[in-house]
């Protein structure tokens, strides 16, 4: 295998027409480590977005930039600017809750709480005081439940634990739990790594119907599935935003060499 | 087939050379489980001894012999102001009437006789003689039958430990008291019945009337106020530490020496105790308030260091989840890791308790050693706690305080198991998977 060059800077449209979220010139360092370099890319408004690449590239990192969970991490520390509608997330006077009220997460692992099915869904819109009364939540959590395509198989046991539903119908909940807060931007680390291939049929179904409503951006190891559910696709690299375009465009025609070792499997 | 190379072994001399090995380790691994069952037998042995050892003497604490008398409540004797007060009643003559009682079940004569006599019942009697009337005034003026402890040398007596052929001067009991208690048994009047007065009773220099309810009481007292101040500072310590706080030099140095402070022995907290709320505070001496205070002081490094392995063990995912829909960080503690971690806390916190239950020597320190005789009605009466009574019953010379202290022991001990049961129930129950 030949050792390509990283490019000084990222092949392809980093920028797009209507951004919904910017990021300019991001570096991530952990400690001493860094973990992204120079980072520029637009989302697209109700857009999928997928990152892509090999492992330790810096996707996963770049992604939890976008909400600010790496704040928990401890030594995490991030330079540049990242916009959601103007404004900089990372600006000292921005306070967390709001941001993440307004960019949602699945996580790679299904999380659920362990609690009901609807204690589930109704956590957000509950700490937000989304709903006015007991109606109106039930109004949010049966709409979520919907719109994640779980509610024929979960309207009757919503009382019952959600860590009792298979890993698929977990992770459905657990894009049920985000969307109940009313996101502009669902962010999703890698959310069918732990599912079969038909919960990740479903899933990837479920990403497609809600790009219509949410700008997505979703990090994921199989290429297939971004070729299949994204608009757009960046690649990274070491820690290097290396090239983004349509995704059609990155997967019959990239435009460097090393997405085009990736894409191709030559590594990875 | 190549030439064997350097660093690979044939699969068969390698399966013969697996095999050479087995009888080696099957060998260890039996020798390993012989020594694990041995141990286990030996601690069992130990246990048992204990429980046998503790039982045998601490049963017969629980009961002790009375005997029954007929007695002429006169009203002018034992009332003689004839309104029913405490002051009437102590300033009537219950000491007599029961003694009158007591010769005529003897026959006791002459001066000699009654004195021997009257040794022989309980200075708890006429005590008895005035709750009873106390609370149920209609005995006055009647004759009823009631029953009363005996002396603990007549006691020691009936229970064998005095043997009627050690010449008379040695023994504590003479040769009249056993003729008149002989007489008494042939009479049926003598029972070996539940002991009241060692569950009701409360701290005495007379063995036959001495209890555990003050230092019962003084415990539950003393664990009260170690639980409100060790539970709360324990847990939040812990979440501070382990969900808020930075992680640099500062914390790791409150760490260590949270971990070193849980080796510390109990008597230090106690020494701490007395210079501080005592010497510096001067708050009074042998207060329950004082000993919870100091207990909590032993008991908050185990809290703090359960608290934080529950905390630890609540997997991170729950709180990425939480604060991945917005939750602050104070509302992904209180809503999700709390409530997780609580079953950990809890076991924590009552394993602390059971510990500061049994303690005794940072109790010394502040005084709770004292005789105190009243029960204490709150946390500012001085008062004793139950290992502090066994600790004083051990020392006292007389036979019966042997068996006092050994069922005192069982009190403390069962207190001790239902405090555990208490923490295996709540952990059961509350335990949940993710």
């Amino acid at each position: 295998m030949e050792v390509s060059k990283l490019p000084s800077h990222t092949v392809g449209d980093v920028y797009v027409d209507m951004p919904r979220m910017t990021t300019r010139k991001v570096n991530v360092f952990y400690g001493d480590k860094m973990a992204l370099d120079d980072v520029t890319l637009d989302i697209a408004e109700k857009q999928v977005t997928s990152l892509i690449g090999p492992s330790g590239c810096g996707k996963s990192t770049f992604l939890r930039c976008l909400n600010r969970m790496n704040d928990t991490i401890d030594n995490c520390r991030v330079e540049g600017q990242i916009k959601l509608d103007d404004q900089n997330i990372y600006d000292p006077h921005i306070d967390v809750v709001p941001l993440r009220a307004r960019v949602g997460m699945v996580f790679q692992k299904p999380n659920p709480f362990p609690k009901s099915i609807f204690d589930n869904v109704a956590y957000g819109p509950r700490i937000h005081g989304l709903a006015n009364n007991k109606n109106e939540l039930d109004g949010i959590v049966e709409a979520s439940l919907r719109r994640a395509g779980l509610w024929e198989e979960v309207a009757d046991r919503l009382y019952q634990s959600g860590t009792g539903l298979s890993g698929g119908q977990q992770q459905r909940l657990c894009i049920a739990r985000a969307i109940a807060v009313s996101p502009e931007v669902i962010l999703m680390d890698e959310p069918c790594s732990a599912l079969d291939p038909i919960a990740t049929a479903r899933i990837e179904e479920l990403i497609f119907e809600l790009r219509e409503e949410f700008t997505i951006v979703i990090v994921t190891h199989s290429m297939q599935q971004a070729a299949r559910v994204s608009n757009r696709t960046a690649y990274f690299h070491l820690g290097r935003l290396v090239e983004v375009g349509e995704t059609s465009t990155i997967f019959t025609n990239p435009r460097h060499e090393l997405t085009n070792s990736y894409i191709t499997g030559r590594f990875g | 087939m190549s030439e064997p190379r350097k660093g690979i072994i044939p699969p068969q001399v390698a399966i013969s050379r697996v095999n050479a090995s087995l009888a080696a380790r099957r060998a260890g691994e039996r020798r390993f489980r012989t020594c694990g069952r041995i141990a286990i037998c030996i601690a069992l042995a130990f246990l048992v001894l204990l429980f046998v050892s503790i039982f045998t003497k601490g049963i017969p604490g629980f009961f002790q012999y009375y005997v029954t008398l007929e007695v002429v409540v006169d009203r002018e004797r034992i009332d003689p102001a004839g309104d029913l007060s405490v002051q009437s009643l102590y300033d009537g003559d219950a000491r007599g009437i029961i003694r009158s009682a007591f010769y005529i079940a003897t026959g006791a004569e002459g001066r000699s006789g009654r004195k021997a006599a009257g040794k022989l019942i309980s200075k708890g009697a006429e005590q008895r003689l005035r709750e009873a009337i106390i609370k149920d005034p209609s005995l006055l003026g009647k004759t009823v039958a009631m029953k009363f402890a005996l002396d603990d040398d007549a006691d020691s007596f009936l229970r064998g430990y005095i043997s009627s052929a050690v010449p008379e001067k040695d023994r504590r009991i003479n040769d009249k008291q056993i003729e008149f208690i002989n007489k008494l048994q042939k009479l049926q009047l003598i029972s070996y019945d539940f002991s009241d007065y060692l569950i009701f009773g409360s701290a005495s220099r007379d063995p036959e009337i001495a209890g555990i309810k003050g230092a019962f009481i003084g415990s539950v007292l003393t664990l009260a106020v170690c639980l409100v101040l060790a539970f709360p500072m324990g847990v939040a310590t812990a979440i501070y530490l382990e969900e808020f706080a930075p992680k640099n030099r500062i914390t790791e140095i409150i760490e260590v020496n949270i971990n070193n402070l849980a080796a510390v022995p109990s008597v230090v907290f106690g020494i701490l105790g007395l210079a501080v709320f005592i010497s510096i505070f001067g708050m009074p001496r042998s207060i329950p308030l004082i000993g919870g205070v100091v207990l909590a002081l032993m008991t908050l490094p185990t809290i703090i260091i359960s608290s934080r392995a529950a905390i630890r063990a609540v997997p991170p995912s729950i709180r990425d989840a939480a604060l991945g829909v917005g939750a602050s960080k104070l509302q992904t503690v209180t809503h999700h890791v709390l409530p997780l971690a609580m079953p950990g806390m809890l076991t924590g916190t009552i394993i602390g308790m059971a510990q500061a239950l049994g303690e005794t020597a940072p109790l010394l320190m502040i005084g709770m050693v004292a005789f105190i005789v009243d029960i204490p009605g709150g946390v500012t009466d001085p008062g004793t706690v139950l290992p502090v009574q066994i600790f004083m019953w051990a020392d006292f010379a007389e036979r019966m305080f042997i068996h006092k202290t050994s069922a005192a022991i069982i009190v403390l001990l069962g207190f001790l198991i239902l405090m555990n049961a208490i923490a295996i129930f709540i952990r059961n129950r509350l335990e949940r998977r993710w």
